[in-house]
């Protein structure tokens, strides 16, 4: 008989212990796919996860690819920690690339000093907005925010492409769908790292999002508005009674969530990109939700889960191009991962034992 | 004006199937948000079985088969580790994208000759309404039938309203002796079948392809599907030929010369989704009457 | 978390990659580099399985390695999305001694530019786009020269005077597509029309279904397509109706509907371009004419190829091929004037032939024969 007794307590080392397991049993699972391609597994875990950062410039690159990641994570934290399901960053993201797209195209004869924070603070506007929407529904009509967000991301990636090749393509693309190049005062430059100089695309950009994932920690951590959102995720019934405002609560990790998902879009077509293309986005708002759970939904935990998660995706390249594996492995191990840190979460929460205890049947709100 | 809605009819088919199973899981009192992945595993599966025996009956049950299959993956974490549903479903959804892909790779560019159209005798020479209803491929039929049946069965039998007190209170069904576990995990399989059987549709009968990720959203439409229905299965074939309609009308009202942009025509079928959500939720009264209590939450229960 | 747990997080993080790396490193096997092959790299934006855009790239790969045999070592690289992860993948391939590399798909432009600065001893060759530098070369295919011959096929092979046409994106070698279907449609046919789909998406065999089929519904008899499935034949197949094939010969999917498919034909540029390359005589051919890419081609060098003419009696497929060889012999430029467009309005006076910079840059309308206006 197995049993599930809640724990009052989680140690620390069970939260340390956990997404290291997860990882570990992720890469088993891996290495057993890999053998039913008839890869060797060991050899291709080497071209997957160390073989795509063994040069200086490739991790850089490593931070490149984990820089919208991190970004995007760390505002999806704040809402899952408040059980606010908002699925829908990538949509959030992409309207964070249209506002501050937006500044760069009408204004490119700015200096830097003011139109990049006036593109950085477009950004978070329109992801805010974009964000904005599920969360009035929800708050207002108690509408599903997964689907709804969900809907809308579908909606924004038509929208972009709609501007791209209509109203804003540049007029000297010969009718190709692409904009009009950022001003180089619009664009976020590679670092030139002292004594060591590029390393491969790292680009400025890199450092907010690193401290931008510190601040969310401390914010979470430290802050009355932490303590609200995590009151009134872990127990809303105390939250209430505490009177604490679940609407302004939803519409605040909401705004989060988006505003910094609207930066990362910013972000990644500033420095990576240079001009809007019908695509900017690719998949960083669902992976991030990833990244999110595999930092425990932690802020400071999601630089090195975005780290991790950008190597799988180098090495779902890496891996292509070394070995001739589908690229779609990718996928998978991203699915595995969370799979493994969902369950690695149920061992956190509730000691397990195979005797049969008191019966204690009953459920907990979610 | 006919040909066009038999192609509705045709498009609203996967939604019926995998929104009729969604509807059933959740009467459980499971959230399930994987109906995407699970449908593009039983997309694959169906392809890849008729593609390697060439019979597209035998893809209709691998696609069944698979996506219970997948279901299964959900149970053993959402239901035997009390995983957070929400977050398994789209752990599932990932998962699924990804693995259908894998398996999908070796069959992109490939086609199979999908499923023959069975005229029922006499009907199907009625004028107009004959081959618009009595024309179709056995899956069509069959999803109608699975729409009856789970009408019926939640309505009319014990075991249905077993169904509907563990989604209602699972703590009152286990104290009156329920197994709640195991007919929460009954209901997913039922789900992840028809999300499977759903996905099947779109090779077996759609286009006779496989491409990574062609269920395009279907599954997250039938999950809000399941919120139109407010619950009903009879509803859920309002919904799914509505939104059918609207998928159709896109392209024909490009083809009739609507002077729209075509991606403002493409976003008609999510943006009606959320604007149907929006108009179900504010009368509150008919949106949760049949709402599962439970759904969603948690059940720790000595197994 | 507090700062230290964080540290020994990723310390146990760290740990683990390490044991795995040396574990790993010990096994792992680091091909030889043999200096004295050309190593070719590929990017391509979706798998060879397509049957359609990419596969035809595919197919010129073999057709490199095949021709070449040792000399020659290629490597591609599919489902690159068009945006910073081809840069990696670009730049990856030069670092991985890579001589030539061939960017298959016009999202690729401005990264392959930027990669190629980095790379100044690595030859670019970038498909479909505009943008060359000292080693950036591009290269297309005039795929409007066997769509003419399609409109002169469709508009002798229409019954129902409406003719569907599938489309991707209104970008323009879509558009000038489209534009020559119609001209080739006029000058047999005075009466019948193209209604214009799109799609957004090059492939989406349940879409492209779906559009074939409202097409049909809506009465056409004859289906065109510039998306990259085989399902929009498939679909004419069962209802009945005919249809051409898109990038490679589709007959298999739809024996009884392909009336023939226009081939892309890869296989003669790639090689011609390594041969250059090993003869030291690789240039970007850099002219006067910027628009379209030095090495524009189509069917006079076999680079456009069009599968047999077949589903249509022996009159029409002589007046196809008597289409077919006036293009090919240079006697017919197709975008010559008289134009019209769709409104009535002469837009290209007669005698006028527009030349590849004017094809790129004037072509904003649709001509007589499409109904509707072009999107965005």
């Amino acid at each position: 008989m197995i049993s599930m007794i809640p724990r009052k307590h989680i140690p620390l080392s069970l939260t340390l212990l956990t997404p290291t397991i997860a990882i570990i049993l992720t890469l088993l699972f891996g290495a057993g796919i890999f053998g039913l391609l008839g890869f060797s597994p060991l050899g291709s875990l080497y071209t997957f996860f160390v073989a795509p950062i063994s040069r200086p410039d490739q991790i850089g690159d490593l931070f490149v690819k984990a820089c919208p990641l991190i970004i995007t994570a760390t505002g999806l934290v704040f809402c899952f920690r408040a059980n606010v399901w908002n699925i829908g960053a990538e949509g959030q993201l992409v309207f964070g690339a249209i506002f501050s797209g937006w500044m760069a195209l009408s204004f490119p004869h700015w200096p830097a000093m003011t139109l990049m924070p006036a593109m950085i603070v477009a950004s978070i506007i329109g992801g805010i907005f974009w964000a904005m929407i599920p969360a009035l529904l929800k708050v207002r009509f108690n509408t599903n925010e997964i689907l709804v967000s969900l809907m809308l991301t579908y909606v924004a990636a038509l929208f972009i492409d709609w501007l791209v090749r209509g109203p804003w393509r540049d007029p000297m693309s010969f009718g190709f769908p692409l904009t009009k190049m950022y001003s180089d005062a619009a664009l976020i430059h590679r670092i030139d790292v002292p004594f060591v100089g590029m390393l491969g695309q790292l680009h400025w950009g890199v450092v907010g999002a690193l401290i931008l994932a510190i601040f969310g920690g401390f914010v979470l951590s430290r802050t009355i508005l932490g303590f609200q959102i995590k009151v009134m995720g872990d127990a809303p019934r105390a939250g209430r009674f505490a009177g604490f405002n679940p609407n302004l609560i939803t519409i605040g990790v909401m705004a989060i969530a988006g505003g910094a998902a609207g930066l990362a879009g910013m972000v990644e077509v500033s420095a990576s990109m240079g001009q809007l293309q019908p695509n900017v986005s690719f998949g960083y708002g669902f992976t991030a939700i990833i990244v999110a759970f595999l930092a425990r939904l932690n802020p400071v935990g999601v630089i090195f889960a975005g780290l991790i998660v950008a190597l799988a995706e180098l090495g779902g390249d890496h891996a292509q191009i070394a070995l001739g594996m589908p690229k779609v492995v990718t996928g998978v191990f991203k699915g595995v991962l969370l799979f493994m840190l969902l369950a690695g979460e149920t061992f956190n929460r509730y000691h397990i034992t195979w005797r049969h205890p008191a019966p204690m049947p009953g459920s907990r709100e979610q | 004006m006919e040909a066009l809605m038999l192609t509705v009819l045709l498009t609203s088919v996967p939604l019926i199937f995998a929104a009729t199973g969604e509807l059933v899981a959740e009467r459980s009192g499971v959230l399930n948000l994987g109906v995407e992945g699970m449908m593009l595993m039983g997309a694959v599966s169906a392809f890849a079985a008729t593609a390697i025996v060439g019979n597209p009956y035998l893809g209709v049950l691998a696609g069944a088969v698979a996506g219970a299959m997948t279901a299964l993956v959900f149970s053993l974490f959402a239901l035997g580790l009390a995983t957070n549903q929400v977050a398994t479903g789209l752990a599932l959804t990932i998962f699924g994208t990804g693995l259908s892909g894998l398996v999908g790779a070796p069959f992109v560019g490939g086609t199979i000759e999908g499923l023959p159209n069975l005229a029922i005798p006499l009907l199907a020479d009625l004028p107009v309404i004959g081959n618009l209803l009595f024309n179709h491929d056995f899956m069509a039929y069959l999803s109608i039938g699975f729409l009856l049946a789970v009408g019926w069965f939640l309505r009319r039998t014990r075991a249905g309203l077993v169904l509907r007190a563990v989604g209602n209170s699972h703590d009152s069904a286990h104290a009156l002796g329920y197994p709640v576990l195991l007919v929460r995990f009954c209901a997913v399989s039922f789900g992840g079948m028809m999300a499977g059987l759903g996905g099947a549709y779109l090779p077996l009968v759609l286009t006779p392809h496989w491409s990574e990720g062609m269920t395009a959203g279907r599954g997250w439409i039938a999950l809000a599907l399941v919120v139109f229905a407010s619950w009903i299965p009879s509803r859920i074939l309002v919904g799914a030929l509505l939104f059918g309609g609207i998928t159709i009308m896109q392209l024909a009202g490009q083809a009739r010369g609507w002077v729209v942009p075509s991606q403002m025509l493409s976003m008609l079928p999510y943006i009606a989704t959320i604007i149907v959500l929006v108009v179900i939720a504010r009368n509150r009264e008919f949106a949760l009457a049949n709402s599962p209590a439970c759904l969603g939450r948690l059940f720790i229960g000595s197994k | 978390m507090k700062i230290k747990s964080i540290l020994s997080f990723g310390a146990i993080v760290a740990v683990a990659s390490m044991a795995i790396s040396a574990l790993v490193g010990i096994t792992s096997i680091t091909a030889a580099h043999a200096a004295d092959k050309v190593k070719v790299g590929f990017v391509y934006l979706t798998t060879p399985g397509d049957h359609g855009w990419t596969y035809a790239h595919e197919v010129g790969r073999q057709q490199v390695e095949k021709h070449f045999g040792d000399k020659v070592e290629t490597t591609f690289v599919e489902n690159v999305p068009e945006g910073p992860d081809s840069a990696r993948v670009i730049r990856e391939l030069a670092k991985q001694g890579n001589d030539i590399i061939f960017t298959t798909s016009f999202g690729y432009m401005d990264h392959t530019i930027k990669v190629a600065k980095e790379f100044p001893n690595v030859k670019f060759e970038h498909i479909t786009g505009y943008k060359r530098s000292t080693n950036v070369a591009t290269g297309n295919i005039r795929f409007y020269e066997g769509r003419y011959v399609q409109g002169v096929v469709a508009g002798l092979m229409t019954k129902s005077n409406k003719i569907g046409y599938v489309a991707s994106f209104p970008i323009p070698e879509v558009i000038q597509g489209i534009n020559a279907f119609g001209i080739g449609l006029r000058s047999v046919n005075p009466k019948a029309e193209v209604s214009v789909i799109w799609v957004n998406s090059w492939y989406d065999p349940v879409k492209e279904a779906d559009a074939a089929k409202v097409h049909i519904a809506e009465g056409a008899d004859i289906l065109a397509q510039h998306t990259d499935s085989p399902a929009m034949l498939q679909t004419a197949q069962k209802a009945g109706a005919l249809g051409f094939g898109q990038s490679s010969d589709m007959k298999a999917f739809a024996p009884k509907a392909q009336l023939f498919s226009s081939v892309n034909n890869w296989g003669p540029y790639y090689i011609n371009k390594i041969q250059q390359l090993m003869d030291g005589k690789w240039s970007t051919g850099d002219g006067p004419d910027h628009w379209a890419g030095n090495t524009w081609v189509g069917m006079s060098d076999d680079f456009l190829v069009l599968s047999p003419f077949e589903n249509m009696p022996a009159d029409v497929a002589a007046a196809a091929a008597k289409a077919a060889a006036d293009i090919k012999s240079g006697a017919n430029k197709i975008f010559t004037g008289p134009i019209k467009d769709n409104t009535g309005k002469l837009r290209v006076p007669a005698g006028k032939t527009l030349n590849d910079g004017e094809l790129f840059t004037t072509l904003d309308y649709y001509v007589d024969g499409i109904a509707g206006k072009i999107p965005g």
